[in-house]
């Protein structure tokens, strides 16, 4: 791959007009040996993982002696992952649109104006995404426990909200603020009530960012560890969570490749979702275009 | 939602305070049916303040507006039946150019059938008929503000409100706008506000203009009165009086003033309440300054003696900068290019020489 | 106040009422929108948190008995036991060089990457899959790929690179790679953005200033990009800092990865202290802001206006 990008090595006064190293060849070769170094670490945990996955035993050869596919099974009886596997789709369901409804409309609010103690709201809503989750989970899991919420699937939806809400917000503010507000004015000199003008304008002209924010909120949602350890319990743990049980379930973890094969589904599950949510965004930009009039 | 039209719209007292900030004090109006009035004035003198006080788009703080014998700056906007034109043309992106038009229709509850006739007409009005699926993302500048323009008069609106409609359009696009506004304006018998910064245009379009300044009224009246007899040297100055020469007052008889100027003296016309030796400003026209053969043929003995230092060609006629010398700057219209670096002499009728009082609020 | 002013008197009165007054000032009913995020965050987060803080005053008898202060008992031990306090710095040691080599790595990858090339999407692809890993899976795959007897030691003794195979995991290096395979995409994407923010005209205006390559990084895309690298190193940084599962799965959690975090949670889930817990917890958070507020207050001092470009 490096071959047919890296510029050959040259002194710099050889360098013609329209040359395109950027990078000169020696920092060129570094930066594509790291990133080789990367790639080579991504592919080879990702490929062993699903080798593992398949393997009967492997010890000290390059690939397992016997292949099989009875580890999915296992793994799927004995940690009812059908049921995990809702709990994490229900979660993380339940989590985007909730966060979506709450978040918008202060999104729209925050980017449109201006109020006393705008920065200290801003602020607050900044914290949950800066602050470890840990920080602010453990109090938070104390709390649910004390009202008796612990280990419910609700508890868990509650906690992913926390970051999940300011997370909204902070990605759909740029969007909205994009938005020429003159179009808002115009719909109302058409005589569209707020009503209307949310619904009819705003709303599709916000579809992108919502979709966007929502992806990025199940993509976190689906990959929160800590928050929903904190609270889960055998009947509302999600998958990640239960892959880290196994891994360090007391008294001998499980079998290495049943966990490989967890790990596979829970991969596998985010892929499926990413690409499902990927499909509904409209790659092209309303919003983009609102700005690129064109000035002749 | 009603749409009544009115015989008469009327400001009073309209004023606007941002937070300590007055953008807009004290603005009367009254706009007669029909009439199509401009507001002008530089950036930040509150023409669009103003113009979103009266679409319903800002809150008053000071005055009312009654339309007829109705009360409306009580109302959102959404209730006052007005039309109004973005200077970013504010389309919705996301509709063709037929549902843009059609929104506000839908907003009132027209029924389908009608709204379609009401479209299409309003489309062919600003000839855009082959237009009418695409996307606004898909339009020329010019075009886009053809569809605004037909969104906001395709609710017969009893008044349009044009917010710089212009501004982002190549000069010639904008003269062919004007017309086209013009004409709209005319053959459905709209009542139009209309804001911009740009004299010309004004003066062009408008049957009455009011001038603004730091958010306060400074003249209303006709192009014609504007532009003859401009109520202060502000005034003058954006109605193209570009020569504003600082002197004194030496005498006054009648209706005519002497200025000492420096190194000459011109007789003008009292343009405000004047005191003898009182600081004032002398507003001319460069197309009112004629070069003359010698100082014997100045007219009403106004003779100022300059040396042109730019002579630039516009077409018809020649722009020239001529400096007297004591250095006073003498903006000049002429017929016939004086010969650069070649002193001359410039005269000018004494009443078409404006003498302001220099102190203004 | 002028011959012209059409003011009349008495339109001084101002006609506006209290509700248009308030208006002016940002405060009217569209406020209301914010009312949903703010309830939610005061009953979800700030009321927690403030649940938290207090439960932190109130020490366990064990604590109070062994390290007195009182209401601060739970504070004087976070300092005094050097068991708990070293974790502030075994967090800091694996989190500040993390991020340094996530940023550090991520502005010459974006800046190769800017470039048109074969292969470009597929490459960019692969350098954001880690965010669907997830810790969990990363954590297994190093486990496996980089152990005693994975792919990697056997590769590395193959070609004859070492005699012995390398200790790669369960210790402080397999927190920092799992670390670095799950914060370089979001460091990539950051810097990316930033970097398509600036007006590719700079660099060609530096280039017809007779400015190098070297030159017109240093003194133009550097310049302009430092307020993004700053925020990028913040964001990496508090994913670090606030490392987990990966210190219990592929560290040494009783020794080099005895992070804040594994603290906090042992206190919470395997002693029942709720109180010490919650005041690790509440360290925690203070060390991180700390160090967000060093880096913010350095920030400060760059360039902060518009870069010319789109973003």
């Amino acid at each position: 791959m490096a071959t047919t990008v890296a510029a050959p090595r040259r002194r710099k006064q050889n360098l013609v007009p329209g040359d395109k190293a950027i990078v000169a060849s020696p920092s060129a070769w570094f930066v594509w040996f790291g990133m080789a170094a990367f790639l080579i670490l991504l592919i080879g945990i990702l490929s062993t993982v699903v080798v593992d996955s398949f393997g009967r035993q492997w010890f000290a050869n390059w690939l397992p002696q016997e292949w099989t596919a009875s580890w999915y099974g296992q793994g799927w009886e004995r940690f009812d992952l059908g049921h995990v596997i809702t709990v994490t789709v229900l979660v993380a369901v339940v989590v985007v649109v909730v966060s979506v409804l709450i978040g918008t409309p202060a999104a729209y609010l925050l980017a449109r104006k201006n109020f006393p103690g705008k920065k200290a709201i801003n602020l607050l809503f900044l914290l949950p995404v800066i602050i470890p989750p840990i920080t602010f989970g453990i109090p938070l899991a104390t709390l649910m426990y004390s009202w008796g919420l612990g280990r419910t699937v609700l508890a868990v939806i509650l906690v992913n909200l926390v970051p999940s809400v300011p997370f909204v917000i902070l990605t759909m503010t740029p969007f909205i603020e994009q938005i020429n507000p003159a179009i808002e004015s115009a719909a109302k000199m058409c005589g569209a009530s707020i009503l209307k003008v949310f619904t009819k304008v705003l709303a599709p002209l916000l579809v992108p960012g919502i979709l966007a924010a929502a992806i990025l909120v199940l993509v976190r949602t689906v990959g929160m560890f800590e928050l929903t350890f904190l609270v889960s319990g055998p009947q509302s743990d999600t998958l990640v969570v239960s892959i880290y049980r196994a891994m360090t379930s007391a008294g001998g973890s499980e079998a290495r490749q049943l966990v490989s094969a967890m790990a596979v589904l829970y991969t596998g599950t985010m892929l499926v979702i990413l690409i499902a949510a990927l499909r509904f965004v409209n790659p092209t930009q309303l919003v983009a275009r609102v700005r690129d009039n064109p000035d002749d | 939602m009603s749409t009544s039209t009115f015989e008469a719209l009327e400001l009073r007292g309209v004023g606007r305070t941002f937070g300590g900030h007055e953008a807009l004090k004290g603005l009367d109006l009254t706009v007669r049916r029909g009439e199509f009035i401009a507001l002008l004035g530089p950036s930040g003198c509150g023409k669009s303040t103003a113009l979103n006080c009266i679409a319903g788009l800002l809150p008053l703080t000071h005055g009312e507006i009654v339309a007829g014998d109705r009360r409306v700056d009580t109302l959102p906007p959404e209730k006052r039946g007005f039309g109004m034109v973005f200077q970013s043309y504010a389309l919705f992106p996301h509709l063709t150019v037929e549902r843009n038009v059609a929104f506000g229709l839908q907003m009132q509850g027209v029924p389908r059938h009608e709204q379609k006739q009401r479209v299409k007409d309003a489309i062919a009005m600003v000839k855009l008929e082959e237009h009418a699926t695409k996307l606004p993302g898909q339009l020329s500048g010019g075009q886009q503000q053809r569809v605004a323009i037909a969104r906001a008069i395709v609710l017969e609106p009893s008044l349009v409100l044009m917010d710089e409609p212009l501004s982002n359009l190549d000069a010639k696009l904008r003269l062919d706008m004007r017309a086209e506004i013009r004409r709209l304006h005319q053959s459905l018998g709209l009542t139009t506000i209309y804001v911009t910064h740009d004299q010309e245009e004004a003066l062009s379009m408008a049957d009455r203009l009011v001038v603004l300044r730091d958010g306060r009224t400074q003249q209303i009246g006709t192009p014609a009165e504007l532009y003859d007899h401009p109520a202060n040297w502000h005034v003058a100055d954006f109605m193209g009086y570009r020569n504003l020469l600082d002197g004194t007052v030496t005498q006054i008889a009648g209706d005519t003033a002497t200025v000492n100027l420096g190194s000459f003296e011109l007789h003008g016309h009292v343009a405000g309440p004047l005191a003898a030796s009182a600081r004032v400003r002398v507003a001319i026209r460069p197309d009112d300054v004629v070069v003359t053969a010698s100082a014997a043929d100045a007219i009403d003995g106004n003779a100022i003696k300059a040396t042109p230092s730019v002579v630039e060609y516009h077409g018809r006629e020649f722009s020239v900068t001529a400096l007297t010398d004591d250095g006073l700057r003498l903006n000049v219209k002429a017929a016939t290019a004086p010969v650069q670096g070649e002193p001359a002499t410039f005269t000018v009728r004494a009443e078409r020489a404006l003498v302001f009082p220099e102190e203004l609020a | 106040m002028t011959a012209v002013t059409m003011t009349r008197a008495g339109a001084e009165r101002s006609s506006a009422s209290l509700k248009h007054r308030l208006a002016e000032r940002g405060i009217d009913s569209s406020l209301l929108l914010l009312l949903p995020a703010l309830l939610f965050s005061l009953v979800l987060f700030v009321y927690p948190f403030a649940y938290g803080l207090g439960l932190s005053f109130q020490p366990s008898g064990a604590i109070q008995q062994e390290f007195g202060g009182g209401f601060f008992a739970n504070y004087v031990a976070f300092f005094k036991d050097p068991f708990i306090f070293d974790s502030v710095w075994l967090t800091l040691r694996l989190a500040l060089p993390t991020a340094l080599i996530n940023v550090v790595g991520a502005v010459p990858v974006a800046l190769v990457l800017r470039r048109k090339f074969r292969g470009k999407r597929l490459l960019s692809s692969i350098l954001v899959l880690p965010i669907t890993l997830g810790t969990v899976l990363t954590a297994q795959g190093l486990l496996i790929f980089a152990g005693r007897q994975g792919w990697l030691n056997r590769a590395l003794m193959g070609i004859g690179l070492i005699d012995q195979p390398i200790q790669f995991v369960n210790n402080y290096l397999g927190v920092m790679l799992s670390l670095i395979i799950s914060g370089f995409p979001f460091a990539f994407l950051l810097v990316s953005s930033y970097l398509s923010g600036i007006d590719p005209s700079l660099d060609a205006a530096g280039r017809t200033l007779g400015a190098g390559w070297w030159n017109r990084f240093r003194r133009i895309t550097l310049p302009l990009l430092a307020p993004g690298l700053a925020t990028t190193f913040i964001l990496t940084f508090v994913l670090a800092f606030s490392v987990f599962p990966s210190a219990r799965l592929v560290g040494n959690p009783n020794g080099s990865t005895r992070v804040l975090a594994l603290m906090a949670y042992r206190s919470f889930g395997e002693q029942n202290d709720y109180t010490m817990a919650s005041t690790i917890a509440v360290m925690m958070g203070a060390c991180e802001l700390v160090f967000i507020a060093l880096v913010l207050a350095w920030r400060s001092s760059f360039y902060k206006g518009s870069t010319g470009g789109k973003g």
